[in-house]
């Protein structure tokens, strides 16, 4: 007997499962798309009048911060959307649901694809909703058709990405405690980088870690896709971070994902 | 006297083919060893119970063999399933309710119950029916629109049960299934077992109820420091520990008084409640014999005891069942997985 027979059928049993919770547990939902929606205010009505000047003086001509600060926002989504699939398989784990679902007959790997599907869902979702927000501040793109494609393929391999990173910290958790705090740092990470304002404009240390961490090239890669603005060699960066990132999440959580059943 | 099933008093066990054989099993944690060698032959159709205080290693004999976690050493059959070369053939014949409840807590009962339906790959009008049977057996009916979130404990062991009752097991693993429940939800649950039972379902339950392995086991083995030290069905268990006694109560302390004068020395009495113990082997003879040396009228009331399940697992265990352990070597705390 073979459970590879149930392949599809599992993982669909199992994705309409997580889509049906994410839907029941609201919290979790609003967050992913509350944190970034509420630093889009902030940032935008706040502090916009300042930076925005400053920020269309040394980058580019676009007078609307709205316009210049989204695509960062958008790929914080893709951060606060990691968490929540960090906290969903924490929930699994520790309510004992996934203990029992290995104690059936069902095809094993779709436990953890159901996850990613419907997280990867759930935040391209979310994405959605941020820009819609954005687009209701004045946000206006100038990208085309084939823009918008590449740019929501660039983001659903990020989404991707940090889906199984988070899915990861989540299995290695051992208190949902930890599995909420673990990946908090991903969220932060576009205010160090070129999120918020140009990493030209930061002092050499903080400048240098800007330039090279994973999140500048995705958010100058969506900006260019978007807005126009030169990608040069971001584009490949993006791709390879994305890639990078997804091996490392995919096999840091087969490991702890093996490890449950053995220890 | 472990892995003769044979001779046992049980009618369940006779002659049925093995359900689970287990040899020779051993598993450790860091260097605390947790089973230290099991040998099981669980006959098909019979309740096995496997008793023991807390730590003693019961969760992890049921998380091996329900294929969650990977043994150290020895052989294991299910349903005739080698349990390392075809665990998927385990998991399909077999269904495992948890010390804690295995269920989708944002989920309302019924579509926790299809969700193991879908995955126990029911066709949709089975898996409707079966449902819809269990819903009304385990009286989840008035619960049914709500999230499993807001049900109390023993409504979510209800449902925990019930789940593990969808795909038709033959073979049902329940770890402490009735621990935290009242005594009505324990009687209810005994009553499934007894139902599932009746369909040549076999049982493995671990319980630290020493009541309900009397209730419920044909054959009860005593897990004590990861070994066995004591397989049988409970009456040859109580068997092993001797002491029948005669338990006379008066209605007054000068009825108690001559009574003690007459019996002497061997009498171990009691002022509290006025009552007065004989030690005897529990036949009718000594009865008589203790009865035709007193003034009968004096005597209220008159009880035969035998030995409990509570002795046989003190004198085996060294502590009692439900307690915690006295015991200082660090073996009382069983690691979670």
């Amino acid at each position: 007997m073979s459970t590879a027979t149930y392949a599809v059928s599992d993982t669909v049993t199992l994705l309409r499962r997580n889509l049906k919770n994410n839907l029941r547990y609201p919290t979790s939902a609003i967050a992913i798309v509350g944190i970034p929606v509420l630093f889009l205010l902030l940032f935008v009505y706040v502090f916009g009048g300042a930076l925005g000047t400053a920020v269309a003086a040394t980058a580019h001509g676009s007078t609307h911060y709205v316009n210049y600060v989204l695509p960062g926002l958008i790929i914080m989504t893709a951060a606060t959307g990691s968490l929540g699939a960090s906290v969903s398989t924490s929930v699994d784990m520790t309510e004992g649901i996934i203990a029992r679902f290995r104690t059936m007959a069902i095809f094993r790997p779709a436990i953890l694809i159901a996850r990613v599907l419907s997280s990867v869902t759930q935040t391209l979702t979310s994405m959605a909703l941020v820009l819609g927000v954005a687009v209701a501040m004045g946000f206006s793109a100038t990208a085309g058709l084939a823009g918008w494609l590449a740019a929501i393929g660039l983001l659903a391999l990020t989404s991707f990405a940090l889906t199984w990173l988070g899915i990861a910290f989540g299995l290695a958790a051992k208190t949902l405690d930890a599995a909420s705090n673990a990946p908090f740092p991903l969220i932060l990470l576009p205010f160090v980088g070129s999120g918020i304002v140009p990493t030209r404009s930061m002092p050499t240390a903080v400048r240098y870690f800007a330039e090279y961490q994973p999140f500048t090239p995705i958010i100058e890669t969506l900006r260019g896709l978007l807005m126009g603005t030169p990608i040069g060699s971001n584009g490949i960066l993006a791709v390879a971070w994305c890639a990078g990132l997804t091996a490392v999440g995919f096999g840091w959580a087969m490991k702890a994902f093996r490890r449950e059943r053995t220890a | 006297m472990i892995t003769n099933t044979a001779s046992a008093g049980s009618a369940a066990g006779l002659r049925r083919p093995a359900a689970i054989t287990v040899t020779g099993l051993r598993k450790s944690y860091g260097d605390q060893v947790v089973l230290d060698g099991i040998d099981l032959n669980i006959a098909a159709g019979s309740v096995f119970c496997l008793l023991g205080p807390n730590g003693a290693g019961k969760t992890t004999a049921v998380k091996i063999l329900s294929t969650l976690t990977g043994p150290d050493a020895g052989q294991v059959t299910i349903a005739g399933h080698d349990l390392a070369a075809d665990p998927d053939g385990v998991r399909a014949a077999i269904g495992v309710t948890g010390q804690f409840s295995a269920v989708d807590i944002y989920l309302n009962a019924e579509e926790n119950l299809r969700l193991m339906a879908d995955l126990h790959h029911l066709d949709r009008r089975t898996g409707r029916q079966r449902c819809a049977g269990l819903i009304e057996q385990f009286d989840l009916g008035e619960a049914g629109k709500k999230p499993v979130a807001a049900f109390s404990g023993g409504m979510k062991r209800r449902l925990d049960l019930a789940m593990t009752l969808v795909g038709s097991p033959r073979i049902i693993f329940l770890d402490e299934p009735t621990t935290g429940l009242d005594p009505r939800a324990r009687r209810a649950t005994w009553q499934i077992i007894r139902d599932r039972v009746a369909e040549g379902v076999t049982i493995f339950l671990t319980t630290q109820y020493l009541e309900e392995a009397d209730e419920l086991a044909d054959r009860i083995a005593v897990l004590d420091h990861g070994r066995l030290v004591a397989e049988g069905t409970a009456a040859e268990l109580k068997r092993r520990v001797p002491g029948s006694s005669i338990v006379l109560s008066f209605g007054t302390v000068t009825a108690l008084d001559a009574a003690v004068r007459t019996l002497g020395g061997q009498a171990i009495r009691s002022d509290d409640d006025l009552t007065l113990q004989i030690p005897g082997d529990g036949s009718a003879r000594s009865v008589q014999a203790v009865l035709n040396r007193l003034d009968t009228e004096s005597v209220e009331n008159l009880e035969l005891r035998t030995p409990e399940l509570d002795d046989v697992f003190l004198a085996l265990t060294g502590q009692s069942p439900a307690g915690t352990s006295t015991d200082s070597t660090g073996t009382d705390k069983e690691p979670q997985a």
